[in-house]
């Protein structure tokens, strides 16, 4: 099983990074072009079952745009927008983004590198936050592991 | 319900994720909880204060004291939310599994 080799590490560096990072079987070119072909983001981009991204808007061109919505029978709607800075093919995507919710919330800055690894890609996105309160409020500290409130849950178990 | 929002900010804190880790082990006193801190009885408290509002911990009053221990409802959803978080991720990049095989095939069949 490629289970293991695929999992996906989230961990935080400094005060102000999360650092995500995953295997794919493909080459970077086919991770790349998955990542700024909005036919194919908006196969995949979707986070929790039952969510739709009837809009995808993905200019990947320095200073193109980034617009993307997500639609829930029940939980309703909300949307991303961001603009891409740097684009590298097939190696490396500069990005930013907020959400809105509907409340913008500070700009999430994000490099994502595809390296080849084998003959698939090791894909490493690094996100930074203005400061290290908006990185605790969108993710906490210490998530690789379940983060301090499941050490903190897990204590007062044992 | 406990604004997650306002829970994450209180963990950023590393005075504050100390306070939750004495009080996971059981209930104490502000006195107790300001003992293993160079830190003030207001300081101290003024963290307590933020913990509380974030829905983290609760106080019991007893006698002139005010105890405080952890808020299962409050730490539980923050985990929950956290573990959506994760899985949302886990999620997005199983689907994106799927369609790198599918283009892979889709290559294939093209060379032929």
């Amino acid at each position: 099983m490629t289970m293991t080799m695929n999992r996906l590490s989230l961990k935080t560096e400094g005060d102000t990074h999360i650092v995500v990072t995953r295997r794919f079987a493909a080459p970077p070119e086919a991770v790349y072009r998955a990542h700024t072909d909005p036919k194919l983001v908006q196969k995949w981009l979707l986070g929790p079952e039952g969510w739709s991204m009837p809009v995808c808007i993905c200019e990947a061109r320095p200073g193109g745009r980034i617009r993307y919505e997500w639609a829930h029978e029940k939980k309703g709607s909300f949307h991303v927008t961001g603009e891409f800075l740097e684009l590298e093919p097939y190696s490396r995507i500069v990005h930013v983004e907020r959400m809105h919710l509907p409340d913008p919330t500070p700009d999430n800055h994000v490099e994502t590198r595809f390296d080849a690894d084998g003959t698939g890609t090791l894909m490493t996105m690094r996100m930074t936050l203005p400061d290290a309160k908006t990185r605790a409020a969108m993710l906490a500290t210490g998530m690789e592991r379940g983060m301090e409130a499941s050490y903190v849950r897990l204590d007062s178990m044992l | 319900m406990p604004n997650l929002n306002s829970a994450f900010a209180a963990l950023a804190d590393p005075t504050r994720r100390a306070i939750l880790a004495r009080l996971a082990s059981g209930e104490a006193s502000v006195m107790e909880l300001a003992k293993p801190f160079e830190m003030t009885q207001p300081a101290i408290s003024q963290h307590l204060k933020v913990l509380e509002e974030a829905g983290l911990i609760v106080r019991r009053v007893d006698g002139t004291k005010r105890p405080r221990r952890l808020a299962k409802a409050g730490i539980d959803a923050m985990d929950q939310w956290l573990a959506m978080l994760r899985k949302a991720l886990e999620k997005n990049y199983d689907r994106l599994d799927e369609v790198l095989t599918t283009m892979q095939s889709d290559s294939e069949r093209k060379k032929r």
